[in-house]
């Protein structure tokens, strides 16, 4: 139990924070299109090929911005991709979501061997400089917590506060949410439906590729084959704990970002095997859409709309 | 959502729009395989080559051929066991999980129930390792009956505790001595023998023909079947003609399971002899996919997983001949799955360039 407790210091939770923010906007935009009634599988996918995209960028100009930016483009181009199939072609939501993950998988894959011979990993690119707030950073213990972090770190909760402010305080939101919720009559109350649709669910790609960009060109400096590791699903799992309000998904992704930094480090000791730990958020979300621990219920059928 | 599928499947094989089923499947095979040649030939490889290499390499020897039905074989139970669930209007992508779980309960069965002649062994393990596989399938199935949590979602998660769960047990409780993290070997009474060496084609390719035919004559000409495909088209209608959403659910749910479950037995007895972390390279999600591109019924799933298992093994000999990344078959078969799932996108496609 000593060796546990050792365990629980400011690294951990720092370490958490910087585990919750990938998890954290994938989850904000998997909320974006299922707030419209498109389910998102596809946002493993999505971060894979962003991390990728801005890696690559990186290693052709040398700016690790401009590698964010293109990332962002690439998530959002994903995300018109799934538009078009699932809305204008009316084409199967999980269907297009797996076929994202998989086109990822390949491409990512296929072009790291173009680009840098090697199916594994890319080279080492340029990176965003981690950034210090200077008074925050003097406070004992909050300080080595918060001090010290990507800026795609502190922009998470901006995006989470914006999210919630334009979801439920504008006209826009208003209609976001009368998309989902009842589209014919959102339809006949004058809202351009497939507009609203495309733009939540490219929205949702461009969130899940900033997600993809911190983790190729911010936590690390590379692209790795793979590299997002199920976190697209996580963040799935996170949309859903937090019952799709963007408060309560950045709260979850921050209980799913602990939970994957502890295990981390509790494979180190070996007291606690760490699938266990791992297969945790996973467990709670079926919990939850159970019933077990308070009820989750989608904001949206899931079904293409069709204009009468 | 799986309603919606389920009836552009029916619009689909309806014939309407002038484009028959099969036309569909066949139109977005060859339009991944022109997409596929462009990404080729933009990053400098020449497709002919390429695709000329992966033919014959799948096709070309018996070896090949060995090869490429190996590599089918687990596809074409997750693709069966996918559709069963699908007839009911069920998405029970959670494959990859029972798949795993049916390959863990064969290996325990495999291993520890030592001793037994295998006329005996053989059927036991499997039968174990389909029990495995429809228990984890039944926990979806229950809480969409009861609690009317969503099966998408549900199978989804409960796929990646089983990865997780399967690993632990090859990683602690059932870890053979030595750095890799494996069960031990199951006993040879319980092995599937190895029929065309020195191809890792085993017999698992007969019990795959005969899940084919069997879960063939289910779906037609039972009426436990017939009460699956009604609940799966409409199943409003169903109940007013008194069959129980409830009850079939949970059978179309096991069912699957113990399709997929079967398969992670047939893989454990037939090739791997044990079960290795992480020996599935994702043959649920292929089912998925593999069964939208054989039409929804079983048959055709059979021929779609053999053409999924060619582009793997031919994969892997044009890779060596010609040195493109193999990962261009994961591209061709991400991008046949995207246009299948679109048929309206393929007619609109077709139609422009006539």
């Amino acid at each position: 139990m000593v060796e546990l407790l050792d365990l629980i210091n400011t690294g951990l939770f720092a370490a958490a924070i910087r585990m919750a923010t990938p998890i954290a906007y994938a989850a904000l935009g998997g909320m974006f299109s299922e707030r419209v009634g498109v389910m998102n599988i596809g946002l493993e996918g999505i971060m894979l090929t962003s991390a990728f995209g801005g890696v690559a960028v990186s290693y052709y100009t040398g700016s690790a911005w401009l590698g964010v930016v293109a990332a962002v483009l690439v998530g959002g181009l994903l995300g018109l991709f799934h538009a078009i199939i699932t809305v204008k072609y009316a084409g199967d939501q999980v269907v297009s979501g797996t076929g994202i993950n998989i086109l990822a998988a390949g491409f990512t894959a296929y072009m790291s061997q173009v680009i840098w011979g090697t199916r594994g990993s890319s080279d080492a690119v340029n990176s965003i400089p981690d950034l210090t707030i200077p008074v925050l950073k003097q406070i004992p213990v909050l300080g080595e917590v918060f001090g010290t972090h990507s800026p795609l770190v502190y922009l998470m909760p901006i995006i989470t506060a914006a999210s919630y402010y334009v979801l439920f305080k504008t006209p826009l939101g208003l209609r976001i949410r009368a998309v989902g919720e009842h589209p014919t009559a959102a339809e006949t109350a004058g809202v351009d439906v497939v507009k609203i649709k495309y733009m939540c669910i490219i929205l949702s790609g461009m969130l899940a590729g900033i997600g993809g960009a911190f983790l190729s060109l911010s936590h690390l400096n590379v692209f790795n084959k793979g590299m997002t590791g199920g976190r697209g699903f996580i963040a799935m799992a996170a949309m859903i704990f937090g019952k799709w309000m963007p408060f309560s998904v950045f709260g979850a992704s921050l209980l799913f970002g602990f939970a994957d930094a502890l295990q981390m480090r509790l494979q180190s000791l070996g007291i606690l095997p760490p699938q266990i730990i791992l297969a945790i958020p996973y467990v709670l979300t079926v919990a939850i859409l159970a019933g077990v621990v308070g009820k989750a219920k989608p904001p949206s059928d899931y079904k293409p709309y069709e204009k009468e | 959502m799986s309603e919606r599928l389920t009836a552009a499947v029916r619009r689909v094989f309806g014939g309407g729009d002038g484009l028959q089923g099969l036309m569909i499947q066949v139109a977005a095979i060859l339009i991944a395989f022109i997409v596929g040649a462009a990404v080729l030939a933009v990053t400098g490889y020449s497709p002919v080559d390429a695709y000329v290499s992966m033919a014959s390499g799948a096709f070309g020897s018996s070896y090949g051929v060995g090869q490429t039905l190996t590599q089918a074989t687990p596809i074409v139970f997750t693709s069966i066991a996918f559709l069963i669930g699908l007839k009911a209007g069920l998405f029970n992508i959670g494959i990859e999980g029972q798949f795993l779980m049916g390959a863990m309960g064969a290996t325990l069965a495999g291993v520890y129930l030592d001793g037994l002649p295998w006329v005996i062994h053989v059927p036991l393990t499997i039968l174990v390792g389909m029990i495995a596989g429809a228990l984890w399938s039944l926990i979806p199935a229950v809480l969409k009956s009861r609690f009317d949590a969503h099966e998408v979602i549900t199978t989804m998660m409960l796929s990646y505790v089983a990865t997780h769960f399967t690993s632990y047990l090859v990683n602690y409780p059932f870890k053979a001595p030595g750095w890799v993290a494996q069960s031990l070997k199951i006993s040879g009474s319980a092995e599937l023998p190895r029929i065309l060496p020195p191809t890792q084609l085993s017999a698992a390719i007969f019990v795959a023909v005969i899940v084919t035919v069997a879960s063939t004559y289910f779906l037609q000409k039972t009426i436990m079947g017939y009460e699956l495909r009604a609940t799966g088209l409409n199943p409003s209608a169903a109940e007013n003609a008194g069959i129980s959403i409830d009850r079939n659910i949970l059978v179309s749910m096991a069912l699957s399971g113990a399709v997929a479950g079967l398969g992670g037995a047939c893989e454990v007895m037939g090739i791997h002899r044990r079960f290795i972390q992480g020996f599935s390279p994702g043959y649920g999600w292929d089912g998925l996919a593999v069964a939208l591109v054989g039409g929804l019924n079983p048959v055709g799933s059979f021929f779609a997983s053999v053409l999924f298992g060619a582009l793997r093994s031919g994969g892997m000999i044009m890779t060596r001949a010609t040195g493109v990344p193999l990962d261009i078959v994961k591209i061709l078969q991400a991008l046949v799955i995207m246009f299948v799932a679109a048929p309206k996108l393929i007619r609109a496609l077709l139609r422009r360039e006539r």
